[in-house]
């Protein structure tokens, strides 16, 4: 079963799986986490400023990049960003943009429709009290947002964002359809050429478990802090 | 913009031979479906059985559960998807492993099983949760009148937590469904699989994308549809959702 399983392809495989493949993973979830918090805040505040045009709108975003699978999303984005590129910059042909950069815009409009729905839950989760005390205090409605609303939304949603982070983590593996050389692509990329697809794959997935579950653990620490704290 | 739009295309013959380019998304879409449900199928059992011991007293089950459910959540689908389709074959005896490679169809029924098993993990934690949230008068209640364990679940806390929990299993069938497209990498030829062969065939990107994006907001819209309904109809009386 295991007679022929050979450690030393993967520790020849370590450097370039580390430096090549983890480093582009992890920036792009933690870029594309930033990005998709920031559009998703904005998006939630869209959805509950009282506007109904721009409410529908941002309603209407959500539901739709939800209900499309991720696959399906990236290769959207990897064949339409090049346009998107000319119409902005106003080039004579498609602009020719990096496997980094499509991915990394592709994750943020997929996870902003995620993220919103969470500030959304989070910010409809305080008191009405907090924005009228801050109305009676003759805070604008940005002051308001800035120093009253969002700081105890984010706070309170903080465990289901760093799991929707982990789920992202998880899914920028899906970029290997687009022959990235992520995490998962470099190991596919020694598996298939040294013929070792059981040891790589297997590696990888022991990878993805340990962080997976380390982060998973320290959310549930933390969800007991904050638990105590409130 | 200097893309060349076809609206058309979708009419011509496709090259594989059969029919149109409608045929090939057509039929993607029902191999999306078809390994939709076999997928929900095996999550709805095995979800089943892990959610009811992660809620039953002996520490044996519910750790067996956690295990469960941590294992399959914590890895990407596609790295388990990978794991099914080209290690397990070689990880059994040399004759069973030829026979799971010779299967027809091996990427359907892997990406089944798969998705399955990925999917099981995060129904068992929903009725888990269904479970929890039942007052702790209704089991000690079906102690009372003399039910067993599995009389007390099969009778009074499994019919409850069900209907508790199903717009939440709603949105778990959608991501099913959903998580069906990235089979597309153990070659599955499903819808998302096909609109990509229909744009390397035909270099028809937005045409190919468009319809298959149309295709699954379709899929949703009526899977949503048809869950409400069903929810109306075992809303449990009393309750916010109830009638």
């Amino acid at each position: 079963m295991f007679s022929n399983f050979d450690f030393g392809v993967i520790v020849r495989a370590l450097p370039y799986l580390f430096y090549e493949g983890m480093t582009f993973t992890l920036m792009l979830t933690g870029l594309a986490a930033l990005g998709g918090l920031v559009f998703g805040t904005a998006i939630a505040l869209m959805r509950l400023s009282g506007y109904k045009t721009l409410g529908r709108i941002a309603g209407f975003y959500v539901d739709f990049m939800r209900s499309l699978p991720l696959v399906l999303v990236i290769f959207w984005f990897y064949f339409l960003v090049p346009y998107i590129g000319q119409w902005v910059t106003g080039a004579s042909r498609p602009i020719s943009v990096g496997a980094f950069a499509s991915s990394l815009i592709t994750f943020i409009m997929f996870e902003a429709a995620y993220f919103s729905e969470i500030m959304r839950a989070g910010i409809q989760s305080i008191s009405r009290g907090q924005p009228a005390a801050a109305n009676a205090l003759g805070l604008t409605y940005a002051q308001t947002m800035r120093y009253v609303v969002l700081p105890q939304a984010f706070r309170n949603m903080l465990p289901v964002l760093i799991t929707q982070t982990i789920v992202l983590f998880q899914d920028t593996s899906l970029v290997y359809v687009l022959s990235i050389t992520d995490f998962l692509g470099a190991a596919s990329k020694i598996a298939q050429r040294d013929g070792r697809l059981v040891e790589m794959y297997l590696f990888a997935a022991v990878v993805y478990f340990t962080i997976s579950c380390i982060a998973s653990f320290g959310v549930r620490r933390l969800q007991a802090r904050i638990a105590i704290i409130r | 913009m200097n893309y060349h739009w076809n609206w058309g295309i979708f009419f011509d013959p496709n090259p594989m031979g059969t029919g149109t380019y409608l045929d090939m998304l057509l039929s993607g879409l029902v191999l999306t479906l078809k390994t939709a449900v076999l997928a929900w199928i095996i999550a709805l059992v095995f979800g089943s059985i892990v959610g009811v011991m992660r809620t039953l007293p002996s520490k044996a089950a519910s750790w067996f559960g956690f295990c469960w459910v941590e294992f399959f959540r914590n890895m990407p689908l596609l790295v388990q998807l990978f794991l099914w389709f080209f290690v397990l074959p070689e990880l059994l005896p040399k004759s069973t492993g030829t026979w799971l490679k010779q299967l027809p169809n091996a990427p359907f029924w892997t990406a089944a099983i798969g998705i399955g098993f990925f999917m099981s993990a995060r129904v068992a934690v929903q009725l888990q949760a269904g479970i929890g949230s039942l007052p702790r008068g209704q089991k000690m209640a079906a102690t009372a009148l003399g039910l067993t364990t599995v009389q007390g679940y099969r009778y009074v806390l499994l019919p409850m937590a069900f209907r508790i929990i199903l717009p939440p299993l709603t949105s778990e069938f959608l991501n099913t469904i959903k998580n069906t497209a990235v089979a597309i990498t153990i070659g599955l030829l499903e819808l998302t699989g096909q609109a990509r062969s229909m744009q390397e065939f035909s270099f028809q990107v937005f045409e190919a994308f468009t319809a298959a994006t149309l295709l699954y907001l379709l899929v949703n819209a009526v899977v949503v549809t048809a869950m409400r309904f069903l929810e109306r109809y075992v809303a449990i009386p009393g309750y916010i959702t109830g009638k």
